[in-house]
């Protein structure tokens, strides 16, 4: 289950950065896949609409977000809270 | 003969702006370019959530009242933004009769509203050949915003087949414009500008080109927005750059922009008309620029901005030292904050100390393509009163706005030359100088 939502969220991300899944590392930040500030929103769009669930995020104060956004990995485990907590 | 006479006005006018290309020259006060009309502010209106006129408006700037409010309407509950600077309790009702209601969607009431008090304050009727030379050139980014979202409901929430048959004149972007032009005789020149955040300055600049090309001898302008429904709040939500709590612009806690609605009208006036007739001349138009970043569809650029205030400046014949106050675009993202600081600073240099820079938005909320209307009633009233309105809301220095952003109180000083910014989305941007009568 977690493995399915971790690949769905790297094919997303990878279909933004229109990169192949395999470059869509944890260690990577949206910035360096080549997402900016608007890419970065329908990201998180595509990711609420994918796994029916509201991403606490505003992009004034990303840093201050309730979402972590530094890193695919924090994306990552940040969505799955999400998933999990509505279950 | 009166042809013939309004073409050689306009060939001496652009003769005189050719003259003007160039390096920024000495200041010209009060001595238009050869050819070209002086252009006076002769009335203005508003119609805001600070006020329904501009005494009670401007009452608000003094007093850095916000207008800020729990937002109400239909499905306000569905909504993750709860707050907006909204007209509560609007009852066209009081000001229009059934028919008109009818026709007139929100924004086209709160102009209307608007333009009778200008018109009001500036005496003019538009009888005869006046009519012929007045127009009326207004800003607006959504138009009829709230009748879209109405009939939107009817055929698909409610799954009628049949809609008001007067949604379309009733929506149209250039509806208020036409029923402005219609209450008050203006025969000349009509049109609205959608130009997002910036419509109603660059509606502005049109106008005071028309006037000083002698084209026009008198144009309404200004602006109006009401796109606060449910479908225009949810639209701005998913960008993710509105804030849930206030408008801080220029403060290191800002989070994002809020709403308003309202509207603003101008009544820009030919200087020898005006001064003929023994006009109140509340303010002098000297310039006007635009520029567009050709960047990025949403992120604004600094120098793009930047290229707007100095051409404004340029265009006005003022030195950056002669410029007292700016009113800002000041929208209270993480974004536009800081470019635009950078911005003034580049663009005026050592004097950028020396400025006074503040955010009505904090006040009146962000009212989109109405904005910059209603932010040259904040001009007007420096330039007139000595008053600065002030940034409320402001709570942290921010080091990347480090400029005198008028923090929370208003403040009396004395001013000769103002710039009002605005910069919209689009990477569009329209700057306006106004300077004391």
């Amino acid at each position: 289950m977690t493995d399915t939502i971790r690949n769905r969220i790297r094919e997303i991300i990878a279909e933004q950065a229109m990169l192949d899944v395999e470059q869509v590392t944890d260690d990577a930040t949206p910035a360096d896949l080549g997402i900016d500030s608007l890419g970065l929103v329908d990201s998180i769009f595509a990711l609420e609409e994918e796994f029916d669930i509201t991403i606490p995020f505003n992009a004034n104060e990303p840093e201050k977000s309730e979402f972590d956004i530094s890193s695919i990995g924090q994306i990552i485990s940040a969505v799955e809270k999400l998933v999990a907590a509505k279950a | 003969m009166n042809a013939k006479k309004t073409k050689t006005e306009k060939s001496g006018a652009a003769k005189g702006r050719t003259e003007k290309i160039g390096p920024v020259a000495a200041p010209v006060m009060h001595k238009p370019r050869s050819g070209a009309r002086r252009v006076v502010i002769t009335g203005m209106g508003t119609v805001n959530a600070l006020g329904l006129d501009v005494k009670t408006t401007l009452e608000a700037f003094r007093e850095g009242r916000c207008g800020i409010t729990q937002l109400d309407f239909r499905d306000v509950d569905r909504l993750a933004i709860q707050i907006g600077a909204q007209i509560h309790d609007w009852q066209p009702e009081s000001w229009f009769n059934r028919q008109q209601i009818l026709l007139y969607d929100k924004f086209t009431q709160f102009t209307l509203l608007a333009a009778k008090e200008a018109v009001e304050q500036s005496g003019l009727e538009f009888h005869g050949e006046l009519g012929l030379c007045s127009g009326v050139v207004l800003g607006t980014a959504g138009g009829g915003l709230n009748t879209w979202d109405e009939n939107y409901r009817v055929v698909y929430e409610e799954g009628k087949n049949r809609v008001h048959p007067f949604v379309v004149p009733k929506l149209m972007n250039n509806a208020a414009a036409s029923h402005v032009s219609m209450e008050f005789g203006l025969r000349g020149p009509a049109f609205t500008v959608a130009t997002a955040c910036a419509s109603s300055n660059h509606a502005m600049g049109q106008a005071f080109h028309m006037v000083r090309s002698g084209a026009s001898r008198v144009m309404l302008t200004g602006g109006s927005e009401a796109m606060l429904c449910f479908g225009g709040v949810k639209a701005w939500e998913g960008l993710r750059v509105m804030s849930r709590d206030a408008c801080r612009p220029f403060s290191a806690n800002r989070n994002g922009m809020v709403q308003g609605e309202g509207a603003g009208v101008f009544v820009f006036e030919d200087y020898d008309h005006a001064r003929a007739r023994g006009a109140d001349i509340l303010a002098e138009v000297v310039g006007f620029a635009m520029s567009s970043d050709a960047q990025d569809i949403v992120m604004p650029s600094a120098q793009g901005a930047e290229r707007a205030i100095t051409g404004a400046m340029r265009d006005a014949g003022l030195n950056p030292d002669q410029l007292g106050y700016i009113n800002a675009h000041g929208t209270g993202t993480a974004a536009n904050d800081k470019t635009e600081c950078a911005a003034v600073a580049h663009a005026f240099g050592h004097h950028a100390d020396r400025l006074m820079m503040s955010s009505t938005k904090s006040m009146h909320g962000h009212i989109i393509g109405g904005t910059g209307a209603v932010e040259l009633l904040a001009c007007v009233m420096a330039l007139r009163d000595g008053i600065i309105a002030p940034t409320i809301n402001y709570e942290e220095p921010d080091p990347e706005c480090a400029l005198d952003v008028v923090p929370n109180e208003a403040r009396e000083k004395k001013v000769d030359a103002v710039l009002s910014n605005a910069f919209a989305f689009g990477g569009l941007n329209a700057v306006i100088a106004l300077r004391r009568a």
